[in-house]
């Protein structure tokens, strides 16, 4: 029997190994690298610093500067403004959309799922360049119909560029969220739809009593995905930059960071942005989920 | 994540069953004025889904004037051969270049990733071993670490062992999915039955041979849930393939199609080519979704029901 198990264990660990060895490759060492980089600075020696440069331990001042950084901070405002906004209204839609469909004839619905779902295909630039002319005066066929009834939004300035975002990304991933949600719709048992109605619940009351409580765990696990995406947020601000005034070098965090690295050279100071951009994603979600767990525990 | 106390449905060897679609459960008792609202408010929506794909399959047949001078709601002057043609040719033939690089990478990483995060769930659903749990926990948190977070990293790590600017910079990273591995795992403990596995062993067969011949076919729904998730993961990438890569041939769309942009202003010939562009890659992958939207489905049922 100990023979047996042996050999099992060791067929697990030869089963695990490739991936294991790949995740901590892309995974762990990355982090462990981006930490080690966050609490180091480049010091250079000899008169005038012309003696060449060596790394040294810098402590926390990495984090220091960038939360001294007033245009990082207000990226991260930003972004939380930004989420505090578009989480709810993505997930309200993905589940609206996934309820109407709900009660929509076999046919249609196949039409109109796959209507919602198809820029989930689409990658994130090129829906941002797509939704660029959109909002561009002179090649938006909507801002022209909107001209006519002489109304002349300006979707790519400073106060409304961050919505103008806000509905590519919603674009981009409310029908794949409805598709997660209507996954959960149809793992519920129909018998609990005819006991619903012979007590004679209607609809709208079968949706709010029965499915809207039932479809929580894709509600939750939507919902985490879309906080950890809203925190990234990058191509999409970067591809509007060249036709919106509103965006500046350092509009998001990520955007902070990788300008930190590419146009300054200062690897150190990205790491700490990075670094802290991890830290926010990992403590948002989880907080998000010990929220809902504790509520959850407590109805049950 | 709180598992919901949710009875599934299960099939006699303890697999999932889908529930038939087209039974109609749901709007028997509304009125026909109600069935109106919604479908009325399901087609605002098909209108809002659709108008960007609308605008570009319009503007994808005009040159750069008419883009500029004619409404995006109609075709003018319609040219789509010679818009095709002019993505195609211009720079010697370098879009095409791209497309081919995507596909390599979404392709080839999606496969190896899928092969990987099988392995990797099977052995953590199907064996008992010390460290099981914890390996579990690392892997899951991995899901809820932001990418965009671990490219810059990556970047600098890349650059230590010369890995930057070359294939292997964006397909190494593409080949690690631990969502994979999550839903691998789910579905290898629901459906694989140990039954299956222990007789097997008692036939002689080997454990490599029993997740090849076995494992791996039962799972065939999971895998190809992981392997459409990590493909198009990686085909709509675009800040690690940004970070790694300088040499236009490496390109895949999304960067190549974002350095033709950057220099439309300059060269105004290029609008016209990065609609054209846009629209090459954009169509097929839309067509893809809608086809194989339901093995999206499957796989979501295991992740967000047992989530």
């Amino acid at each position: 029997m100990a023979a047996v198990h042996r050999r099992t264990t060791r067929a697990a660990w030869g089963f695990l190994t490739p991936f294991l060895v790949l995740f901590a490759a892309t995974f762990l060492l990355p982090i462990g690298y981006a930490i080690y980089e966050s609490l180091h600075k480049n010091s250079l020696s000899g008169p005038l610093g012309l003696g060449g440069s060596h790394t040294v331990f810098a402590g926390l001042s990495n984090y220091s500067r960038a939360l001294g950084d007033a245009a990082f901070l207000a990226s991260v405002r930003r972004v939380l403004l930004y989420a505090v906004v578009q989480v709810p209204v993505m997930i309200l839609l993905a589940v609206a959309l996934a309820l109407l469909l709900d009660t929509v004839s076999a046919r249609a619905v196949r039409f109109f799922r796959a209507t919602y779902f198809m820029p989930y295909g689409v990658p994130g630039v090129i829906a941002s360049i797509l939704w660029g002319f959109l909002y561009t005066p002179g090649t938006s066929p909507v801002l022209a119909l909107a001209g006519h009834a002489g109304l002349h939004p300006d979707l790519l300035g400073g106060g409304s560029v961050l919505w103008s975002i806000a509905n590519i990304v919603t674009w981009e991933f409310a029908g794949y969220n409805m598709l997660v949600v209507t996954a959960q719709l149809q793992a519920i048992p129909g018998d609990l739809y005819e006991a619903a109605r012979t007590d004679g619940a209607s609809a709208w009351q079968i949706a709010r009593r029965v499915k809207l409580p039932l479809l929580r765990p894709a509600i939750v696990l939507t919902t985490v995905f879309t906080i950890i995406g809203t925190l990234q947020l990058f191509a999409e601000p970067l591809i509007l930059k060249p036709v919106s005034t509103g965006i500046s070098n350092d509009y998001t965090p990520n955007l902070s960071a990788y300008n930190s690295a590419f146009a300054n050279n200062d690897y150190y100071l990205a790491s700490a942005k990075a670094v802290l951009l991890a830290v926010a994603a990992f403590v948002l979600s989880f907080g998000f989920l010990r929220l809902v767990g504790r509520r959850g525990g407590a109805s049950r | 994540m709180s598992a919901p106390s949710l009875a599934r449905p299960r099939s006699k060897d303890g697999g999932p069953v889908r529930q038939p679609r087209s039974r109609r459960r749901r709007g028997d008792d509304s009125t026909p004025a109600s069935r109106v609202t919604v479908v009325g408010l399901c087609a605002v929506a098909a209108v809002y889904f659709l108008l960007p794909v609308y605008w570009l399959i319009v503007a994808s047949t005009k040159s750069t004037a008419q883009l500029f001078g004619s409404s995006g709601l109609w075709l003018s002057r319609p040219q789509w051969f010679a818009n095709m043609r002019h993505v195609f040719s211009y720079d010697h033939g370098i879009y095409l270049r791209w497309v081919v690089n995507s596909l390599v990478y979404a392709g080839a990483g999606a496969a190896v990733a899928t092969l990987l995060s099988a392995m990797a769930g099977y052995a953590l659903a199907k064996y008992h071993f010390r460290g099981r749990e914890a390996v579990f926990n690392v892997v899951l948190g991995g899901v809820l670490i932001p990418g965009t977070a671990l490219a810059l990293p990556l970047y600098l790590l890349a650059a230590k062992v010369s890995l930057v600017n070359s294939y292997w910079a964006v397909l190494i990273p593409s080949v690690v999915s631990p969502f994979g591995v999550y839903l691998c795992r789910i579905y290898a403990e629901a459906s694989v039955p140990d039954e299956l596995i222990e007789s097997a062993r008692i036939d002689g067969a080997g454990e490599a041979r029993i997740f090849r011949t076995v494992a791996l076919r039962i799972m065939t729904p999971a895998l190809v849930t992981v392997f459409l998730f990590q493909f198009v993961g990686i085909w709509n990438n675009y800040f690690l393939p940004l970070v790694m890569l300088s040499n236009p041939k490496l390109y895949p769309i999304t960067l190549g199609l974002t350095s033709w942009q950057s220099f439309q202003d300059r060269q105004p010939e290029l609008y016209q080519l990065v609609v054209g562009g846009a629209f090459v890659s954009v169509l097929p992958l839309m067509a893809a979704m809608v086809v194989l939207q339901r093995f999206w489905r499957t796989g979501l049922t295991q992740g967000s029901v047992k989530g």
